[in-house]
């Protein structure tokens, strides 16, 4: 495989998917389709990455965001460093920075970073020479995560566009919804948010999102279910009753599934909370992309890191 | 099946929903109205009911009734509630759920169901917990308590101080299109206080209960109604200025409705008189011109729902000095009587107060009751308006005897009440 060409992606960060355009998305996902292929050869690796840092810094613990990453960096040849922060002891903005500026003297070319409060991850971006890659910033955005979801979507229905597409469950709480909602849209499909009130961020119908809570009703006719987790915090009382009546009423089963498209595909970012957002039999049946998303992700992060890598210094 | 159809004849329809009011007669069949009008054809094979001249009309709705079962069968079971209904022209009796265990759990509601279906000879619909509990932290499963037969959520009895709780629950209960039912009275305000708060009770040496308590919650509940978009129902206002609350709200077309009991209609603080613990309510006995507010709200039609509030408490509970007594009264076999004072003082036409009783209820309840028509089903009552009589507590059905309107001339009495197209109630002397 050859290295990808320069200049691909006109962006020095991945800070989300807003600020990308469809061109951008689009030279992506190409480009992860090729590492798709390098992936699945035996000899994996790529020198695109040599002699470069990359450093993961996860003030949340992630094992498969993280090690993606630490895979799809190792892969392009980089010397890949993680670095798990406790997050009791960086709850403070000036910690974060203190911390940003710390790891800026020891020259990183790219720092990939997961932080539990949303604007974090820009924060930290405008402190650092190299370039920042988004891994997770509170409520906030995931690129890569809808990144992988598009190349999942893409490589199996052969387009995204025109595709009726249902996010259901904690949309007010994920990130991995918003960052999903804003490249499919732009992508050109349309975009349906099921789930309880409760859990349906205030306004977002304005931003001109189909919203509905009943998954009968959000899921006719859609072409992609994709499923979201529900934190255990949020199960009893607060946002919704029970895991037995999130279940009933939200949770994907047969049965609901069956009010899809018959070649609907299910997705869900993990981990999944087999009995609360998903039956089991809908996560490991005919229908499911579950895994196969996983797969996705190193390809897509090993595009990101290389369109990155090409606007790096001394190139 | 088919049963026997009931003939009622030569009475004075009224029928709150359609506000008419003729002389005529209802054809009963399998448990429906069958036929409703002036020339009602007698079927050869039915059983006749002559009327007398009588009122008939839907029978009542009363959305708040406190029953012991599960939990204090000593105080009320659904058994006798039910014949307690009976004898007072409720045909269809809203439980409160504030029992031990308390109704927030779907087998819960749906022993509820079977057991009055089994015992009652009224129907009963348990309304559930909003909160786990009635703990006011952690909203129960309205989805689930729905389909197994919760016709309402409250927490009763209790007022639900957290804001974020009581968003979140409205929030949510607007997907499942459920009705949230709040006592409004905010127990830190109310704190100490067992009557209202004024010159009388400081005459009597007695804290007070502000209006405050009732008005802040009340107007904080409105607004995050404004908010949600919940369906909303004050279970009982009880002063002038939260009728105004309401005015507004409705005004603003909000889905809000309201309720006042009976004893805020027909009583006042003065009636405490000498430390009387059937007096102690929650909310509290208000000032006179609080009740004649209330009357003027539930003409104009702010107030949409008249309750019993019914409340049975053993005479333990009872029988001690007016700060410690527990609150509440009996009210279902007082309620029709009580509230036809209001008729017999010019202050409201029997129609319309008959519409507050019956129809109004039905229509916040989504129950197919509460009006004379065909195809409704057959709980009806024949009550003669003018009959006087003087309660006496001993004759009550309930198994608690805490009326407040012991021994008190009341006019109007009930002599038939038809649940289901059966007779369950029959007055004596008819």
């Amino acid at each position: 495989m050859t290295d990808a060409p320069r200049s691909v992606f006109p962006h020095r960060h991945l800070l989300g998917i807003e600020g990308l355009s469809p061109l951008d998305i689009q030279a992506l996902l190409d480009l992860a389709d090729q590492q798709v292929e390098v992936s699945r050869q035996i000899e994996k690796s790529k020198s695109s990455l040599r002699g470069r840092t990359q450093i993961n810094l996860f003030f949340e613990a992630s094992t498969r965001t993280q090690s993606s990453f630490e895979i799809a960096g190792k892969r392009l040849g980089a010397d890949v460093m993680n670095m798990q922060v406790g997050s009791s002891s960086v709850k403070k903005g000036e910690t974060l920075i203190d911390t940003a500026v710390t790891l800026n003297a020891m020259r990183p070319d790219i720092i990939v970073v997961r932080h539990h409060a949303a604007g974090a991850v820009h924060l930290l971006a405008q402190k650092v020479d190299c370039s920042v890659v988004n891994a997770g910033d509170g409520a906030h955005e995931h690129p890569t995560q809808a990144l992988l979801d598009a190349l999942t979507i893409r490589r199996n229905k052969g387009r995204i566009e025109g595709l009726t597409v249902a996010i259901c469950g904690d949309i007010l709480h994920s990130r991995v919804a918003r960052s999903n909602m804003i490249l499919l849209a732009a992508m050109g499909a349309r975009v349906r948010l099921v789930a309880p009130s409760t859990l349906l961020p205030p306004g977002i119908a304005r931003l001109g999102f189909e919203t509905f809570t009943s998954m009968k009703e959000g899921l006719k006719d859609a072409d992609i279910v994709m499923m979201l987790r529900l934190q255990r915090e949020r199960m009893n009382g607060s946002f919704v009753p029970s895991v037995k009546e999130y279940f009933r009423f939200y949770g994907l089963d047969q049965e609901k599934l069956a009010f899809a498209k018959p070649d609907a595909l299910v997705m869900h970012p993990g981990p999944m909370n087999r009995g609360v957002e998903i039956s089991s039999d809908v996560a490991d049946g005919p229908q499911s992309l579950i895994r196969e998303q996983v797969e996705m992700g190193v390809a897509v992060r090993m595009a990101v890191l290389e369109a990155l890598a090409s606007h790096l210094p001394n190139r | 099946m088919s049963s026997q159809p009931i003939l009622f004849k030569n009475a004075r329809l009224i029928d709150p929903a359609g506000d008419r009011e003729e002389r005529g007669g209802v054809l009963v069949r399998d448990g429906f109205i069958q036929a409703v009008g002036p020339q009602v054809a007698e079927a050869a094979d039915a059983q006749v009911i002559d009327c007398g001249g009588q009122v008939l009309s839907p029978g009542l709705i009363d959305m708040r009734a406190f029953i012991g079962e599960p939990g204090g069968p000593y105080r009320e079971t659904l058994k006798s509630a039910g014949e307690a209904a009976a004898a007072g022209g409720v045909t269809t009796v809203v439980s409160m759920p504030d029992t031990s265990p308390a109704l927030d759990d779907p087998a819960v509601i749906d022993f509820i169901v079977r057991r009055a279906r089994d015992t009652s000879i009224v129907n009963i619909c348990p309304a559930a917990a909003l909160t786990k509990g009635l703990e006011g932290q952690e909203m129960v499963e309205i989805g689930r308590l729905k389909e197994a037969g919760a016709i309402a959520f409250t927490d009763g009895a209790r007022s639900l101080t957290n804001a974020q709780v009581m968003r979140r629950a409205l929030t949510y209960a607007r997907d499942f299109d459920a009705l949230i039912i709040h006592h409004v009275e905010d127990p830190d305000l109310v704190g100490q206080g067992v009557m209202n708060e004024g010159e009388f009770a400081s005459r009597l040496g007695l804290p007070g209960i502000p209006r405050e308590a009732e008005t802040v919650m009340l107007e904080r509940d409105i607004r995050l109604v404004r908010l949600t978009g919940g369906r909303y129902h004050a279970a009982m206002i009880s002063c002038a200025d939260s009728a105004e609350i309401m005015r507004r709200a409705k005004q603003d077309v909000l889905p809000v409705t309201c309720g006042v009991s009976i004893n805020h209609l027909a009583l006042n603080e003065n009636d405490i008189g000498d430390y009387r613990t059937f007096l102690k309510l929650s909310p509290p006995l208000r000032h006179e011109d609080d009740r004649q507010a209330m009357i003027e709200a539930l003409a104009d039609g702010t107030i949409d729902v008249i309750v019993s509030d019914h409340n049975p408490q053993d005479v333990e509970n009872k029988r001690l000095p007016f700060a410690e007594a527990a609150d509440g009264a009996v009210g279902l076999e007082t309620l029709l009587s009580a509230a036809l004072r209001l008729v017999h003082s010019d202050r409201i036409s029997l129609p319309k107060l008959l519409r507050a009783l019956s129809t109004k209820p039905a229509e916040i309840l989504g129950l197919p009751g509460g009006r004379l028509a065909v195809g409704a089903p057959a709980d009806l009552i024949v009550f003669d308006p003018d009959a006087p009589y003087v309660l006496d507590k001993r004759q009550l059905k309930s198994l608690s005897k805490n009326t407040p309107f012991d021994e008190a001339r009341l006019e109007g009495r009930v002599s038939t009440t038809m649940v289901a197209g059966r007779v369950v109630f029959q007055h004596d002397t008819m």
